[in-house]
């Protein structure tokens, strides 16, 4: 044991160049974080403030970016806003103050709403597809299953604007351009390799062991499936969830072909916000901010398995 | 006696078991393994037979056809190899062929340089690297249009923060260029963000790759005197080299197709010098609408991505751990 350390402690890297080593990652995880901290700034500035040079670090925070991003306003002569009662909302006021007035709710929300629904309706069909094709990947002898499983990864790889052609027509004749559903199909389509891939991994992980002695208990196949197997992917499972997730929620070649009005997502959707004359860059940044914000903390929950999802399974740790 | 009791007790049992609701479960659903197996990865299978490979069938058809999709009720007539003729000699398509070759180079190079080297860092364990590796992950998870649409807003020549720290470090006026509007800087522009945001991909990667190499390697090293700068290059690198070029591959295939960060960034232009392969194949599709044309531009660009996966499947094999 100590003869152990001892070895190790020669690979062990001296504590000045830990020092210097640290000194660079840190030095380029604050830089990488710029950009980001820069959206959120903006998000939290008032307009004129967002677009001044040079470009300001300290100032009034507001809340006109989020306000803007969830309103349509109209403008109005100042006797007209002077005749209206007293604001009703925060929001109310910060438009009032820039002489216009809230007209009615944005697309955003809608947007937003829509991103939810196709990302949990894809995600929750690949991973249930995705999760029995694993199963049956991992567990049988199933004829020319390399070819079988290449051919669920090259799906992935296709380009997507290739792709997105004869789909667009397809579409067009089955109805389904521009609806959820169709959205959904494409999505669990494209993250079902994925899921076979990375859920493949982690059953291959669980020892045939535990079904058979279920099965020797009187379970029948189906059931040892159901009640010994799905129990253990749990982990698994819920980290391919998020990987599903975290593709649809982002996607944005296929949506901008395929969706225009009711079923658009908001990627496609939040390059569009434009303010009077011009990119209302505050709204943008507040969009942006609440669209990223889940995957930000998908992130940090799946760190640990991270490795395993970029690489469909093939590298653990 | 025994031997008589032994089988009516045996028969009785047989007759208990088969009375039990348990054996009648397993009658209906105790399906052979053979069928159970089938019907787990039949779904998957249609699915992508319905979503994936019945539309490239169409789209290989189309491609042989002077079908456009904006015009639905024209008459389609085949043309035989044509289409793919003209694409191959269209001098367009092989400048945006070009202009994908160089941004898939130069997002490569940088992001392995900086990858292998912050992986390399990395694994010098200083205390809190697990925080910071996670902190470094956060770009690559994010959706690269609404992120890159944002960039667009750093990269404005007055107002812009990456015009301005430039200006800063170097002392040029901030309104002196235009990263997103000069031809020479346009390129470099996505070069930037795609390498910001996918060189903690390529590092993730790395990092497993020396993390797989053991540490009685390079003790045996020590033992035998060899250098740093030599276990370096005879350790470290070649011992790393499979998951480099797994990182390599994959980021190879995804910014060969990369079309979203582009769009956004620059949608092609100035001009065409950012016009990358699946920004072309868009316009020919969905603004042309030469959908028959464009069909087989598809067919070509899926090939050489089919090959590449290929290359890429082996590639993982090569690294799988059990």
């Amino acid at each position: 044991m100590s003869n152990a350390t001892t070895a190790h402690s020669v690979v062990e890297p001296s504590s000045t160049s830990k020092r210097i080593a640290g000194f660079i990652v840190i030095l380029y995880a604050v830089i990488t974080m710029v950009p980001l901290a820069w959206i959120f700034l903006t998000s939290i500035k008032s307009p004129p403030d967002s677009i001044s040079y040079p470009p300001k670090i300290v100032f009034q925070p507001t809340l006109e970016g989020y306000c803007n991003l969830f309103t349509t306003r109209t403008r109005q002569t100042p006797e007209y806003i002077q005749s209206l009662g007293p604001p009703t909302s925060t929001c109310d006021e910060i438009t009032r103050s820039r002489n216009m007035v809230i007209a009615g709710p944005s697309n955003y929300w809608p947007r937003f709403t829509n991103s939810m629904v196709i990302a949990f309706g894809s995600t929750f069909l690949a991973v249930f597809l995705g999760t029995l094709a694993a199963y049956g990947f991992s567990r049988f002898r199933v004829p020319l299953a390399d070819d079988l499983l290449f051919f669920i990864l090259s799906t992935r790889m296709m380009p997507p604007i290739a792709v997105a052609i004869p789909i667009y027509l397809m579409y067009r004749e089955l109805g389904l351009s521009d609806t959820a559903l169709g959205m959904i199909l494409l999505y669990t389509a494209v993250n079902v390799s994925l899921a076979v891939w990375l859920l493949k991994g982690f059953i291959d992980e669980i020892p045939r062991e535990y079904e058979e002695a279920a099965m020797i208990d009187g379970y029948t196949r189906l059931q040892a499936f159901r009640k010994v197997v799905l129990p253990q992917a749990t982990t698994g499972i819920a980290a391919t969830a998020i990987f599903c997730l975290i593709f649809a929620w982002n996607e944005y070649a296929f949506a901008v072909l395929l969706t225009s009005g009711t079923a658009q997502t908001a990627p496609p959707f939040i390059p569009t916000i434009i303010g009077e004359g011009g990119m209302d860059w505050p709204a943008v940044a507040a969009g942006t901010t609440i669209f990223l914000v889940p995957i930000l903390v998908f992130t940090i929950l799946l760190r640990k398995q991270l490795l395993r999802g970029i690489t469909f399974g093939a590298v653990r740790k | 006696m025994t031997d008589t009791n032994t089988t009516i007790m045996d028969k009785a049992t047989e007759r208990m078991v088969h009375a039990t609701p348990m054996s009648l479960a397993r009658r209906v659903r105790g399906l052979s393994d053979r069928a159970i197996a089938w019907l787990f990865i039949a779904p998957t299978i249609l699915l992508l037979l319905a979503i994936n490979i019945f539309p490239l069938i169409w789209a290989v058809r189309l491609s042989f056809t002077n079908y456009r999709a904006n015009r639905p009720n024209a008459v389609v007539e085949g043309v035989g190899l044509t289409n793919y003729q003209r694409v191959l000699n269209d001098p367009d398509i092989w400048i945006a062929m070009q202009t994908t070759a160089h941004f898939v180079f130069w997002t490569i190079i940088l992001q392995t340089l900086i990858g292998f080297s912050l992986a390399y860092l990395i694994d010098r364990k200083f205390k809190g690297h697990a925080f910071w590796t996670t902190v470094i992950l956060i770009p690559m998870m994010l959706s690269p249009a609404v992120v890159g649409n944002f960039w667009r807003f750093l990269y404005q020549p007055q107002i812009g923060l990456f015009n301005y720290i430039v200006s800063y470090a170097t002392g040029v006026p901030p309104s002196s260029f235009e990263m997103l509007g000069a031809v020479s800087l346009a390129p470099w522009s996505i070069i930037i963000v795609d390498t910001w945001m996918w060189t903690p991909y390529v590092m993730l990667i790395c990092l497993a790759g020396l993390r797989s190499i053991p540490d009685y390697i390079y003790e045996a090293a020590e033992v035998d005197r060899a250098s740093a700068w030599r276990q370096f290059w005879s350790i470290t690198i070649p011992m790393a080299l499979p998951f480099i070029m797994l990182a390599v591959l994959f980021r190879g295939i995804e910014n060969f197709k990369m079309f979203d960060m582009v769009m956004l960034l620059t949608g092609g232009g100035p001009g065409s010098t950012t016009e990358v392969a699946s920004i072309t194949l868009k316009r020919e599709a969905f603004e042309s609408w030469r959908t028959g044309r464009a069909s087989s531009f598809a067919i070509i660009l899926f090939v050489a991505v089919f090959g590449l996966a290929n290359i890429y499947v082996k590639a993982l094999n090569k690294v799988k751990q059990r």
